[in-house]
């Protein structure tokens, strides 16, 4: 986890003593709303359907227990008793008051949290594996270089006023769980073929109206020249790409518009006259931050210990969650716990501020202290030694986050749709909750395997719907809630867009046709274990389709 | 519109030239882009100084030709949302050394000063006069930058690693 010094500390009090007076000066009218808009915007303030909605950054998706509590008092005394984690590592509360955001923001502040970037056409919140750091398939710590693009980032003279949104994703694992090939820019460190790790930068992924898979600019990028080439791509972007229609300005556009060749060409003309000055980084620029990362004083600790072994097999409801929950972290003895937010009939992403205090407890007690953040709306326990997996469990089985579906088809990602979202045509919340509930059964769950359903209640795709492996997108028609279903996108590095399923069916029977794709993928695949997305890549969607629209 | 240099509010010694018009020898003027590009030879030698009024749709390279006659280069910023001119500013200054004022036009509020003085403007027709008044005290709100710009000012990163051993991260999370 990143310590923060005093330039950080500095920075971010400043920045909440400008928001007060900026707040100060929309309350007394000097400024309109159309100018207090963007600079609300870069605070991660929105203005939705019912109140202001606040985003709050969680950086490579990494919380301190102190932050979760802090967060916890925020959503207490200031909201409902409760937050909602987003799909991009954020954590957003719904009915605050603008009047009091900046005593929000000063409390965040001093826990080293803010709003800043969350929003807003400048570069976003930078996100990044939710298991970086501990995952075993990882060659280095892809948050010391996301903490160098959120510090290169934040407050960007030059990039502040981009003609639109820009994110950026970093991997480190052979198994992508950033879906960097989605982002504005995704970078995936690796190692080339004399041994040395950089990264192949991607450029011009998204997903929204016009859905791409990002193209790869740079197969090998050394890390001295990360910043330099970010900066690069930015540059040409912030003059070239489109500010004349908001549905064509975002990079991937002007990338798909110019081709990834002269594009290419664009940046790296670009980057030759200013690679190596002042944004060069050196050894030492990278060390000084891996030193202020600290890392948990692991104990030497053996792999399936007998409090573990013996609880697996006297408990099988223990068993279950174990088998579903717990994932291999790189240390010996030691593992990673995902806590679900989905328990049936729930919003997916929700954590009220009771939870969020009992997490914060746990993860002292159990975990270092820390929490993650990850895109499937979980938090995670990163360190766990196996030998307190059975306390552990029987800790959150008491506050309903031990639901074992994480990865199966109850596993929801959903956009905060209609019920919040001013951009919203449908909602998306009711839809998920009715899903949990049709696939409560856990045994059914476990036979169907791991199938991601995600939902957006616009073209927007905040649920990430076009690489959910069975997609569901709201759209409406004659002031009615119609939605689209597709199948066979992921996110991961095999990225790919899925294919409509047929013509957009009615709220009421979401449901039921998901039901019908769910049952007829279990007919249809070739064994047990062919992935839902494999299903659909082998055979394409007609037999689905025969099936859904035959009754209907 | 009133114009900020140094941190004041100064008398603007320049006229805004439109695309034909007669321009006295000894008058400061600023033109259109199109009419430096049309005749650069016009501005050759005279009394007063030259300015011109670059938009922010045009290549800011195609002036580098002209850079040593001129000692003002406006960059419009059409609303405040649209940022392209910081990227023209930076090229101005950083690529091809442009040391003449660097003058910020078209709506220019409060929020942007400070991007603006980073990016390497050094003037500002600021759009409201209660946010000229201001400039002084809101440039000073930030003391810490995390990334080198046109200004100079050393960002965080550089001044962690000169001071290297003397800065403490103090949030200590952890238990101990």
């Amino acid at each position: 986890m990143y310590l923060y010094d005093d330039f950080d500390r500095t920075l971010v009090a400043e920045r909440v003593d400008e928001f007060r007076d900026q707040v100060t000066r929309r309350l007394s009218g000097e400024l309109s709303e159309d100018e207090f808009k963007p600079l609300r915007l870069m605070n991660g303030v929105y203005l939705q359907l019912h109140a202001y909605m606040l985003r709050i950054a969680i950086p490579y998706g990494t919380l301190s227990a102190d932050q979760l509590r802090t967060l916890a008092r925020i959503a207490r005394r200031y909201d409902r008793n409760y937050g909602h984690f987003t799909t991009r590592q954020n954590l957003q509360f719904n009915w605050i008051k603008l009047s009091d955001l900046p005593d929000v923001m000063a409390d965040l502040a001093q826990a080293g949290l803010h709003g800043m970037q969350t929003s807003g056409n400048c570069v976003r919140n930078i996100t990044t594996d939710q298991w970086a750091g501990i995952a075993p398939d990882e060659i280095e710590d892809p948050r010391i270089f996301a903490e160098i693009l959120r510090q290169h980032s934040t407050m960007h003279p030059e990039f502040s006023f981009l003609p639109r949104k820009f994110k950026i994703a970093i991997t480190a694992a052979k198994h992508d769980r950033a879906a960097v090939r989605v982002h504005d820019i995704g970078l995936r460190l690796h190692r080339n073929g004399a041994g040395e790790v950089g990264f192949e930068v991607i450029v011009g992924g998204g997903l929204g109206r016009t859905p791409f898979v990002g193209k790869t600019i740079k197969p090998f990028l050394h890390k001295r020249d990360l910043l330099s080439y970010v900066e690069a791509i930015l540059r040409v972007y912030n003059q070239y790409g489109r500010r004349d229609n908001i549905y064509k300005a975002r990079i991937k556009i002007l990338v798909h518009d110019l081709g990834i060749e002269k594009f290419a060409a664009e940046v790296d003309a670009e980057w030759q006259t200013i690679k190596d000055g002042a944004l060069s980084i050196d050894p030492a620029l990278i060390a000084d931050i891996v030193a202020r990362f600290c890392y948990p004083n692991y104990e030497s600790l053996s792999d399936q210990p007998g409090e573990l072994k013996r609880a697996r097999s006297a408990n099988p409801r223990f068993e279950t969650w174990f088998r579903n929950s717990v994932s291999a972290h790189r240390v010996s003895g030691y593992a990673i716990v995902t806590l679900s937010l989905k328990p049936e009939g729930a919003p997916p992403g929700d954590a009220t501020s009771e939870q969020m205090d009992e997490i914060a407890t746990l993860a002292d007690r159990y975990s270092f202290g820390e929490i993650r953040v990850g895109h499937e709306q979980n938090l995670v326990l990163p360190h766990v030694a196996q030998r307190d997996l059975p306390d552990l469990w029987a800790s959150l089985d008491k506050i309903d986050l031990a639901t074992p579906n994480i990865g199966l088809v109850s596993d929801i990602i959903a956009c905060p749709g209609l019920d919040y979202c001013s951009l919203a045509n449908t909602r998306s919340i009711p839809v998920a909750q009715e899903l949990t509930r049709r696939f409560s059964n856990l045994d059914s769950q476990r036979e169907i395997g791991r199938l991601h359903i995600t939902i957006s209640g616009c073209i927007n795709a905040c649920g990430l719907h076009h690489v959910g492996h069975d997609r569901i997108l709201g759209v409406e028609k004659n002031g009615q809630e119609f939605y689209q279903i597709t199948l066979g996108g992921r996110a991961d590095e095999k990225a790919e867009l899925g294919a409509l399923l047929g013509p957009a069916v009615p709220y009421a029977e979401v449901a039921d046709v998901i039901e019908d794709v769910v049952a007829a993928y279990v007919e249809l695949r070739e064994r047990p274990n062919e992935l839902f997305v494999e299903t659909v890549k082998r055979i394409g969607v007609e037999p689905f389709k025969e099936r859904v629209y035959a009754t209907r | 519109m009133p114009l900020v240099k140094n941190g004041k509010v100064v008398d603007d010694p320049y006229v805004r030239i439109l695309d034909d018009a007669a321009i006295a020898d000894d008058t400061s003027v600023i033109v259109p882009a199109v009419r430096l590009l049309a005749d650069a030879g016009e501005f050759v030698q005279r009394a007063g100084a030259t300015g011109v009024l670059w938009q922010n749709d045009r290549n800011v390279s195609e002036l580098s030709p002209h850079l040593d006659r001129l000692a003002l280069v406006a960059l419009v910023f059409p609303n405040f949302r649209d940022g392209r001119a910081y990227s023209q500013a930076r090229i101005l200054r950083e690529r091809h050394h442009f040391r003449g004022e660097l003058r910020a036009t078209g709506q220019v509020l409060r929020d942007q000063f400070l991007f603006l003085l980073r990016a390497g403007f050094d003037a500002f027709e600021v759009t409201k006069f209660t946010d000229a008044a201001a400039f002084v005290e809101t440039i000073h709100r930030y003391s810490v930058f995390y990334q080198p710009a046109g200004d100079g000012q050393a960002p965080a990163f550089r001044r962690r690693l000169s001071k290297a051993g003397t800065s403490r991260p103090i949030i200590e999370y952890l238990r101990s």
